[in-house]
């Protein structure tokens, strides 16, 4: 398995997409290269442009300037006068709502695309999506008598029987309470880690995009402000002001031990380790570690006895504007690893915070994700 | 005593159910395009065809009648293309009946096929067209299951109101006995006559036959049509 994160920039065999469209009060206008592999997460607030992009892309949605080649095919060509039909683009795609027939059974919505592409072109079986979303007890039900965790299983099970070279979905979750996230979460990740399909997925949920995403593309106002390596993003200055809250950082890590009599577990990073509770994981297992800044906090002298076990010894490497003018965030570097803390202006101020301190980065509490 | 019915009663009814039934598949099959680009246009023009369609619920039948026996005789566009092609003029024909049928019940098939296209919504179709089904198959294989309830009323009307049209038969049918003469006539015809037992069968009918197809109609209401 790859390291999700690690550098792996946009490929020939790639997406190109260029899109630009004009609605009243709207523009979009977007030109971007895209890996042709692993999860890449359209982000941005309602109303940035994510999901037209992504019906642009589907060709739900014509653009009057559009350019969209995928690997060496052209699907989209303006110029030339070139569109493929969304019917024969090969690919998957999810709504927001599941959108299922509500004639046909959850096997014969399943059946439906999968029945319409060549026996050749078949390289997810129905046996696969059915066994990989879970939904083996729900074939024979019809739509209406599911919940809405289940339709949207069954829906992300029907686009993969078509065996898309590209998968996209729409905010899969976002039609969903928090109960039904978390039961649909780990099918997407296994989705990450099982398929070899490259997926687009748009979200506005930064906790979605940490722990589904490989590649990150900032939307706001119909323009792409920031792409890139998901963990790059997130280490950059000028996303903060999106993320909100939820700035942080994401670092990709490896159980490395569990300590029994205190139910913790020991999770290793480029750079060092942090102690979290022990979930009963596997040593070994590859895991992402979310770090978020309001977490974070920053000692000059050598901390003392603290409640706080997780320090590290870094350096200051850049300073950048947080949403508030009280709050400063502060990157700091930790072997390999980047950290961001949020301090208020002041506390930076009295601590003497500037490019190249040495501080000792303490660690509030870290969330783990499978 | 039992009123008489008659060999040309009989006729009459069987009359109003060949015109009703063949107008009613004519009506199907040129009314489902209208609702279809009426549901999906937003073409300037969806008003005006909108509004031209749904005329004969609040025009005289008598007004239909006139102008389509103006249109179909023998100096009007229709007849004159008609004689060209050696079928003769329309007016006092049964096919002649078929046309002004269509027209009049146009409105009937058509409303309900738009409303049920209207509520398989956008969505369904997008969702097909991601499933590789073309526009021709998604049409086939969604929206007409999905529209079947539309359909059903759209038949059950179309039928029930050429059965009870009037007016506009007898400005282009006139009263010809297994030609053009279908029971609303006949009804009339037996009145006219002070026939009033005879008047009394067929009007008795109509009066079963309608309520019967409403309490169809209605009986089926919220049924989910397409388990």
């Amino acid at each position: 398995m790859s390291l999700p994160g690690s550098a792996r920039s946009p490929e020939p065999h790639g997406i190109g997409a260029r899109f630009k469209l004009s609605w009243a009060g709207f523009d979009l206008d977007v030109d971007l290269e895209l890996p042709g592999r692993g999860v890449t997460a359209l982000f941005g607030q309602s109303g940035s442009g994510k999901t037209t992009l992504l019906r642009c892309i589907a060709g739900l949605q014509r653009a009057d300037q559009a350019r969209l080649r995928f690997g060496n095919e052209t699907w989209e060509d303006a110029e030339q006068g070139l569109f493929v039909p969304t019917h024969k683009r090969p690919i998957g795609y999810v709504f927001q709502e599941a959108s299922l027939f509500p004639h046909l059974s959850v096997a014969r919505n399943l059946a439906f695309g999968q029945k319409r592409i060549a026996p050749a072109e078949r390289k997810v079986s129905l046996e696969a999506a059915v066994e990989l979303l879970g939904i083996g007890h729900l074939l024979e039900r019809m739509p209406e008598t599911l919940s809405g965790g289940e339709r949207q299983r069954a829906a992300i099970a029907r686009a993969l029987a078509t065996s898309p070279r590209l998968l996209l979905m729409d905010e899969p979750l976002a039609a969903l309470d928090l109960k039904r996230k978390r039961e649909i979460l780990p099918y997407l990740e296994r989705l990450h880690d099982e398929l070899e399909i490259p997926v687009l997925y748009v979200s506005h949920s930064p906790d979605e995009v940490a722990r589904l995403a490989d590649y990150l593309v900032a939307l706001d106002g119909g323009r792409v402000v920031a792409h890139g390596p998901l963990a790059e993003i997130l280490a950059r200055l000028d996303l903060p002001i999106q993320l909100g809250e939820d700035v942080g950082v994401v670092l990709d890590a490896q159980v490395g031990g569990v300590d029994a009599q205190w139910h913790l577990a020991r999770v290793d990073f480029a750079g060092g380790s942090v102690w979290t509770r022990d979930r009963a994981l596997a040593p070994g297992k590859r895991v992402r570690v979310r770090v978020l800044a309001r977490d974070v906090s920053l000692s000059v002298a050598e901390p003392g006895p603290s409640s706080i076990q997780n320090v590290f010894s870094g350096v200051v490497e850049s300073l950048g504007d947080d949403e508030h003018p009280g709050l400063l965030l502060v990157w700091v570097q930790v072997g390999a690893t980047l950290f961001v803390a949020r301090l208020t202006r002041r506390s930076a101020a009295q601590l003497g915070v500037e490019i190249g301190l040495r501080v000792h980065v303490q660690v509030k509490s870290v969330a783990l994700m499978e | 005593m039992m009123p008489a019915f008659s060999s040309a009663d009989w006729a009459a009814v069987w009359l109003t159910f060949k015109l009703a039934a063949t107008t009613t598949v004519i009506l199907m099959i040129v009314g489902t395009p209208i609702a279809w680009w009426l549901a999906r246009t937003r073409s300037k023009w969806k008003g005006p065809v909108g509004a031209l369609v749904a005329l004969p619920l609040v025009l005289p039948p008598t007004v239909l009648g006139f102008y389509l026996l103006v249109a179909m005789g023998p100096h009007g566009p229709v007849g004159k293309f008609t004689t060209w092609l050696g079928i003769g003029t329309l007016p006092f024909t049964f096919p002649g009946l078929v046309v002004g049928s269509v027209f009049y019940s146009l409105p009937f098939v058509v409303q309900p096929v738009q409303n049920a296209f209207e509520t398989v919504g956008e969505r369904m179709l997008e969702a097909a067209a991601t499933l590789r089904a073309s526009p021709w198959d998604t049409f086939f294989t969604v929206v007409v299951p999905l529209a079947k309830p539309g359909f059903i009323t759209a038949a059950i009307l179309g039928f029930a109101h050429t059965v009870g049209e009037f007016g506009v038969v007898l400005m282009i049918g006139g009263n010809i006995p297994e030609q053009t003469r279908v029971v609303s006539v006949a009804i009339y015809d037996h009145v006219e006559a002070l026939e009033y037992a005879e008047a009394h069968v067929l009007a008795g009918g109509m009066l079963v036959f309608s309520f019967v197809v409403l309490l169809m109609l209605y009986s089926r209401k919220g049924a989910k049509v397409w388990k």
